[in-house]
């Protein structure tokens, strides 16, 4: 149907414009994502950062512009959305793991049910994604019973299971104690060391700057500014973008 | 007592705006549950063991040939197996034809689909208002006495339409109680879901449903004690349970005043150790479930 190849950008924004009611979120966008290449989208709350990466997996739809995923156009009303989202997993900010179901459940859920992959198959790689994620042992506990950081990389976990190509980050580690965001952060590092193709939306500059490949900084709806990290944090070019830096460093 | 505004009284002490809170009991819900719950055990106890001294303080120190409780104790079983069973049997059947239209009204009421999400919220919203009584009579008398299924003929008793009568406003009721419990859960769990493939039909039975069921369980069991409660209506429909029987048993009697409080007390007893553990255990169930999740 497409004739994407690896080469080409596997994430391809072009002018995206995205609008609740009168307050337009996103104007003009416009963003490429090369196969295993990590991006961090940084900005000042409000910038529409969220809006942007919910967009990519068809969370939330867009007014305008254009959003390919391995050359799918995301926002066709043909698209089958089941094919976008094997491809592009998302981690959330609350976690939002399934309270009713333990961990192991958590993450074999979608392969079983939505997949129809055999169980015991999907069970035997739910155990080894809770191990890469540094959680064995705590298979069988419910989320309830897990620190926000484990949760969190339960999350991830349940994520990966669907062995997407493209993964989703929103925020993921604003609501944890500052004690469990390294936790989370070394997992994601592993994920990126592995060529997982990762955006990240984050507040955490020292490590958007460790793993990052690409710095887009984003204010009221555009993209101020975009660079390779060690760039982008020294030789800022427009005042916007200073002026953030000089408050969160 | 409660609806008293304290007045802080230590130095120094802000003055605030105490959030509002309507004054009298709260008529939620559980309105029911709660005053049946609020009467201490002992009370009920107490009552079951002061029966029978209320029973012979009415019917006075005469010597009669056979004293009013000696009647009773002779109806007593007769009263309970052939009444209070149906009170209970048209209760849980009720029940059940309640609880399965209710959950497809409650999911239709959270419908995508326009026209059907419209058509749940008239059901619900006439049969949640309409007098239970006034409902009872019309479907007793626009329903037929029997129904021809195949060439079959179904006889259609009254007791049968009485336990649909009771179903209708019970479903409507459990409908909401279903949309409250689904739209209780966080839109976040609903976007998990989407972000993982889940269709919305996988999400609502496999995530959104079992999450709820918990929460669910007190309210409906508050439903079924109103339920119940409300069975002797039927007996206006000339249906043979409890109520009817016990009118028919003092009439045999010779319809003495002094059988009033024997025979229908002994009927109150019985719906209240019915429903009294089932009202105790709803609002000690929804006590726990409303601090968690």
């Amino acid at each position: 149907m497409t004739n994407w190849t690896a080469d080409q950008p596997i994430v391809r924004l072009r002018d995206v414009h995205k609008s609740y009611g009168q307050v337009e979120v996103l104007r003009g966008i416009s963003m490429d994502v090369m196969k295993g290449e990590v991006i961090c989208i940084i900005g000042p709350s409000g910038s529409g950062k969220s809006t942007l990466i919910r967009c990519i997996n068809a969370l939330n739809d867009i007014q305008a512009g254009s959003i390919q995923v391995e050359g799918q156009e995301v926002h066709d009303p043909r698209l089958d959305k089941l094919a976008l989202r094997r491809k592009v997993g998302m981690v959330f900010q609350q976690y939002n793991l399934f309270p009713h179901k333990t961990a192991l459940q958590n993450v074999m859920m979608a392969p079983v049910k939505v997949l129809k992959e055999k169980p015991a198959e999907v069970e035997t790689r739910a155990r080894a994604l809770l191990k890469k994620v540094r959680l064995e042992g705590k298979e069988n506990h419910y989320p309830g019973e897990l620190s926000g950081g484990q949760q969190q990389r339960v999350a991830i976990a349940r994520s990966l299971a669907m062995r997407p190509d493209v993964m989703l980050f929103d925020e993921v580690t604003a609501a944890l104690d500052p004690e469990t965001v390294k936790e989370v952060l070394v997992t994601i590092k592993d994920l990126a060391a592995e060529g997982m193709t990762c955006i990240l939306v984050t507040h955490e500059m020292g490590f958007a700057r460790e793993v990052a490949d690409h710095i887009y900084f984003t204010d009221r709806g555009v993209i101020v500014e975009h660079g390779p990290p060690a760039e982008f944090f020294t030789q800022a070019k427009d005042a916007r973008t200073r002026d953030f830096l000089d408050q969160v460093l | 007592m409660a609806y008293k505004t304290p007045v802080p009284t230590a130095k120094g002490a802000l003055p605030v705006l105490l959030p509002f809170a309507p004054r009298g009991p709260a008529y939620d819900a559980f309105f029911a549950t709660r005053w049946l719950a609020a009467i201490p055990a002992g009370w009920i106890v107490a009552l079951a063991a002061l029966f029978p001294a209320m029973v012979l303080a009415q019917a006075g120190a005469a010597a009669a040939i056979e004293t009013p409780l000696e009647k009773l104790l002779r109806w007593m079983p007769f009263l309970f197996t052939q009444g209070f069973l149906f009170n209970v049997l048209i209760s849980v059947l009720a029940m059940a034809i309640g609880t399965a239209v209710g959950a497809f009204a409650g999911l239709a009421l959270i419908s995508r689909a326009r026209l059907l999400r419209a058509v749940a919220r008239v059901y619900v919203t006439f049969f949640r208002n309409v007098p239970w009584l006034v409902l009872l009579f019309i479907v007793l008398l626009a329903f037929p006495f029997q129904i021809k299924v195949f060439g079959m003929t179904i006889p259609l008793p009254g007791w049968i339409k009485t336990v649909i009568g009771l179903a209708i406003p019970v479903s409507a009721n459990i409908a909401e109680v279903v949309r409250g419990a689904v739209q209780s859960v966080p839109t976040a769990q609903w976007e998990a879901a989407e972000s993982l493939g889940f269709t919305r039909r996988q999400t609502i039975w496999q995530i959104i449903l079992p999450q709820c069921f918990k929460r669910m369980l007190p309210p409906w069991m508050n439903w079924y004690a109103i339920l119940t409660m409300s069975t002797p209506l039927c007996s206006l429909l000339g249906v043979g349970e409890i109520i009817s029987l016990t009118r028919q048993a003092m009439e045999a009697e010779g319809n003495r005043p002094e059988l009033l409080i024997p025979f229908y007390g002994f009927a109150l007893l019985l719906f209240l150790a019915y429903c009294y553990p089932i009202a105790r255990l709803t609002l000690r169930l929804e006590r726990r479930f409303a601090v968690k999740n």
